[in-house]
């Protein structure tokens, strides 16, 4: 290597520990405000993390449940149907029967009138409010979000969700939090207008699963991860297959590469009766 | 201008000259070749469920694409992430070019950064399309940098608009835009490779002399040497669309586009990020708009000011190769500067960066 070539590596190497170096240096030197200071929820040793595991199926049923008897009072789902639970947490009578449950606007018949009709499998979640002015005027001005995409809409998805819902604290000595609001550190600001909805024993399992906080957090965080993302299980099953075979493919090109560049690769120069060079001094 | 014999494309494939020393950088041009055409595909697929209304579009790409089409999320998926792959191979075809001296032919350069220029205006309006809140505020931001134009500004930006603001008829143009300007890039691509490339053939590493005598038959080297770029390739690239597909993607997206909510933190797609820092760092409204456009426009300069004897940058000066990694890390630090709120410290970085962004080439030409 050249002599130049090495001297201008190593300035840009130096250019580049002094740009890092710096910018580094500045930003530790930044004063924290308090109004930044969210807490990051830790990543949970969720069972659907891995490359090719799937959503624990009755951790997403017992997380409907939780949904529709805890959170529906509240928040809308309209991106949900019933017939999407078919299959993958409820059998297709178990989804009828709960959408039978709901009162669903339909019409207009023959005479023109609009009516009420129980649910049928194609409807989707209902809206506990009729809009978003009564859903804020019900709830101290802030309208309970839609649960639909509510994983992928937030930074840290179930973590975020699991430990939002189970962080609720008297907030620290000094720390005001407005009238209607409740401290909750995750929360971007700390102060959330939803009130903790999440105790031990709110609901019964019907599997007799302990009904803790934290296993209703869990549930319906599982839940919320499969409304966002419903061909989760289908992605990582299609991965299983795909990623070992790219792999496979990846080794075959790379020795057919070697192979058809062998000769060009074992090639040598080689000077034969090469006049003497002369070194000018 | 000198055709080699039997030009037609498809056979320069198989015996068109290419010297034999050319490293995996230029492996990269295919690779853009081919997730050009997989954008095109999983593009056309996509617009044939989607519904370009502002009711409807957050709707039928959430919902209806998502989980009713079959494999509508495997599309979806490759799409945005397939945006996101083109636009690194952008950039390493970009950083190839600058590196090694291809600005010294100048069709080729032009139409590459004429290329590159479509595929940010086509990646822009693409993201509109999902109306989230990301796309909406996006799309307000970008398109009020408009009204910095003196005097016709205002009325550009409502012509633009189709209206007072960023709503129903933008959402509609955007979507008839974001379908026809892959036809556009095609076209310049084609003269990119087939009409221009295909005079001299390809560069290599060490610059201009060897070029004229060490040169093989496409196929079956580079042939076999690009299935093998594009398998890797495909290995990583599956791994975004099946295992991690919101890795690059805002989560700010996933929320409905409401006007009357601006996000915490607007900010767009990770390669834009380096021009973003750039207009936030200009406090002046014009200026910043005049230095984002120049941030992308001054590649049209190069073949200008740095003409080379040797069609490389392998016998110059050490500057032109340091400056090159300043100005290659100072737009790496601004993609985080351009991520990060607008407080301190990100706003002296900017403004730092900023300035050694444009140095290198203010210095380089003297």
């Amino acid at each position: 290597m050249s002599r130049w070539l090495q001297l201008g590596r190593r300035a840009a190497l130096a250019a580049g520990a002094l740009g890092a170096g710096s910018g580094a240096a500045l930003y530790l030197s930044t004063p924290a405000f308090a109004t930044e200071l969210t807490l990051h929820s830790s990543h949970l040793p969720w069972s659907h993390n891995g490359w090719f595991s799937s959503l624990d199926a009755a951790s997403v049923r017992r997380g409907y449940f939780v949904f529709k008897q805890v959170c529906a009072a509240c928040h809308s789902m309209k991106f949900i149907a019933y017939r999407h639970l078919v299959g993958v947490c409820l059998t297709e009578e178990e989804a009828k029967a709960e959408a039978a449950e709901i009162q669903v606007q339909d019409g207009p018949d023959e005479t023109g009138q609009m009516f009420e009709r129980p649910g049928k499998l194609s409807d989707f979640f209902p809206n506990p409010y009729p809009n978003v002015e009564a859903a804020k005027a019900a709830n101290g001005g802030a309208a309970p979000p839609d649960l639909s995409f509510i994983v992928a809409a937030r930074h840290g998805g179930a973590d975020y969700l699991f430990h939002l819902l189970t962080g609720y604290m008297d907030p620290p000595a000094g720390r005001l939090v407005g009238e209607g609001l409740y401290y909750n550190p995750y929360f971007p600001g700390g102060a959330i207008a939803m009130a903790q909805a999440l105790y031990n024993e709110i609901i019964e399992y019907e599997d007799g699963t302990p009904a803790t906080q934290s296993q209703l957090a869990k549930d319906v965080a599982t839940f919320l991860t499969f409304t966002s993302e419903m061909e989760h299980d289908d992605r990582k099953r299609i991965a299983l297959k795909v990623l070992p075979w790219t792999l496979v493919l990846v080794a075959c090109s790379w020795f057919a590469k070697r192979h058809v560049f062998t000769y060009l690769k074992s090639r040598k120069i080689a000077y034969k009766n090469r006049p003497p060079r002369k070194f000018y001094t | 201008i000198y055709f080699f014999n039997r030009n037609l494309p498809l056979l320069s494939l198989l015996d068109l000259g290419t010297p034999v020393n050319i490293s995996y950088f230029w492996n990269f041009g295919s690779l853009l070749g081919l997730f050009c055409g997989v954008q095109i595909f999983s593009g056309v697929l996509l617009s044939m469920h989607y519904q370009n209304s502002i009711e409807m579009a957050f709707f039928s790409v959430n919902l209806s694409i998502q989980n009713e089409v079959f494999l509508g999320w495997f599309f979806h998926n490759v799409h945005s992430s397939g945006a996101s792959f083109f636009f690194v191979f952008l950039y390493c075809h970009l950083f190839r070019g600058l590196y090694y001296g291809g600005f010294n032919q100048i069709n080729i350069w032009m139409s590459g950064v004429t290329i590159l220029l479509f595929s940010m205006a086509l990646a822009f309006l693409g993201y509109v399309l999902p109306w989230g809140q990301m796309s909406f505020w996006g799309a307000t931001v970008i398109t009020n940098l408009f009204s910095a134009i003196p005097y016709v500004g205002e009325d550009v930006v409502h012509v633009l608009w189709g209206g007072y603001g960023v709503a129903g008829p933008t959402l509609n143009r955007f979507f008839s835009l974001h379908f026809l300007v892959p036809f556009l890039m095609v076209m310049v691509a084609f003269f990119h490779v087939f009409i221009f490339l295909h005079v001299k053939g390809s560069s290599n590493p060490l610059g201009g002399p060897i070029n004229q005598f060490l040169k093989i038959e496409f196929f079956p080297y580079f042939v076999v040497k690009d299935f093998f770029g594009i398998y890797l390739i495909f290995f990583v690239f599956f791994y975004f669309c099946l295992l991690n597909p919101r890795l690059l993607l805002d989560s700010e997206n996933f929320i409905e586009a409401n006007s009357l909510v601006t996000p915490v933190h607007i900010q767009p797609e990770w390669y834009f990020l380096s021009s973003y820092a750039i207009l936030r760092s200009i406090p002046n409204k014009f200026g910043g708009v005049v230095a984002l456009a120049f941030s992308v426009l001054f590649f049209y300069f190069f073949p200008f000011f740095f003409q080379n004897l040797y069609n490389n940058s392998f016998f110059n000066n050490n500057n032109v190769k340091f400056y090159f990694w300043f100005w290659l890390s100072s737009a790496i630090v601004l993609c985080y500067v351009g991520a990060s709120p607008v407080e301190y410290p990100w706003v002296s970085i900017g403004i730092v960066f900023t300035f050694f962004y444009f140095s290198g080439f203010f210095f380089l030409l003297f």
